[in-house]
């Protein structure tokens, strides 16, 4: 199987994405031009961390209408596996794949800081090859991470396990003090109903090898692979 | 073109009631904190002029408003058309 990582005028994180997939995992990658309209036959498609378009009017608002980007919705809406990192997310809410909306930090200042996730939902190819209840520890790095959605449409999101994980302390427990930035219920990431489009704020691409600090960002591709070959992924 | 003689399309988008704003709370705080009391609130938003060329319609200013200037899931927006 093939990685795409996705690179948009502004993306920061696009090698990170591709050195986690080429150097630790071992998989065939290739980066996507935003203004292609060709996602070269990649099996998953990786929407990078950064400032797309500099974050102008809304985080991930332009990127949207980038022409890779309506290949990614086709691809998504046919069951493509998509990740979306950090930014990635946040596009993924502006061309609503993913439901919800980012806000500013509660506390308005930028956060770059270690958190812990705890995993909730295993169905999804990032997921599936998690241990039951798994803790993951990577950083967030970003200043609009606030996720925010409706009463209704929160309470739909929490009814059919689309959250995929939430900060938590040490412990897993989602403690006020482990949110790094208001999320509504701690959610640090989401899916979509049918579970193939994924996104999150914190970097798994920032937590690939010892000398990052942590290594539980690579099970999350490894999972994807797994998943995408058809063995061993039960949930 | 002189923007001084166009159309104008004045859009103001902001937070839909319920809708956390951060910015808000921490500006109705400095001007408490500058002694002025007497504002409970603030809600913060964002105001675009939008030139139109001739025969541009609000119709056109709607779409521009849903596509991109807003976004619907927190934000709500207003449209005052100027000749």
């Amino acid at each position: 199987m093939k990685f795409g990582v996705v690179v948009f005028p502004g993306s920061n994180c696009d090698f990170d994405a591709f050195a986690a997939i080429r150097d630790v995992l071992h998989q065939p990658v290739e980066y996507l031009w935003h203004a292609d309209s060709d996602l070269k036959q990649c099996d998953c498609i990786l929407l990078p961390g950064g400032f797309s378009y500099g974050d102008y009017l809304r985080a991930g608002a332009i990127a949207r209408f980038a022409p890779v980007v309506e290949k990614v919705v086709e691809f998504a809406r046919d069951g493509g596996a998509v990740l979306g990192i950090c930014n990635g997310f946040q596009i993924l809410l502006e061309v609503g794949l993913l439901p919800g909306a980012m806000l500013k930090n509660s506390h308005l200042r930028f956060v770059h800081r270690d958190v812990i996730l705890r995993c909730e939902n295993r169905t999804t190819p990032f997921t599936c090859g998690l241990p039951d209840g798994a803790l993951l520890r990577m950083p967030v790095s970003h200043g609009e991470g606030n996720y925010f959605a409706p009463p209704n449409l929160l309470a739909e999101i929490e009814e059919r396990g689309q959250v995929v994980f939430r900060y938590t302390d040490e412990s897993g427990v989602p403690a006020p003090g482990a949110n790094p930035n208001g999320s509504i219920h701690n959610i640090a990431g989401i899916c979509n109903e049918q579970g193939n489009v994924v996104g999150l704020m914190p970097h798994p691409d920032r937590a690939t090898e010892p000398v990052l600090g942590s290594t539980d960002g690579i099970a999350m591709f490894a999972s994807c692979v797994t998943s995408l070959q058809g063995t061993a992924c039960e949930a | 073109m002189n923007p001084e003689n166009t159309a104008k399309a004045i859009v103001t988008v902001r937070y839909k009631d319920g809708v956390l704003d951060p910015q808000g709370a921490t500006i109705q705080r400095a001007l408490s904190d500058l002694g002025m009391n007497g504002i409970q609130g603030v809600r913060t938003g964002r105001t675009f002029e939008l030139q139109l060329s001739a025969g541009a319609t609000r119709d056109l200013v709607e779409r521009a408003c849903r596509a991109l200037l807003a976004n619907p899931v927190i934000e709500s927006y207003d449209i005052e058309m100027r000749a």
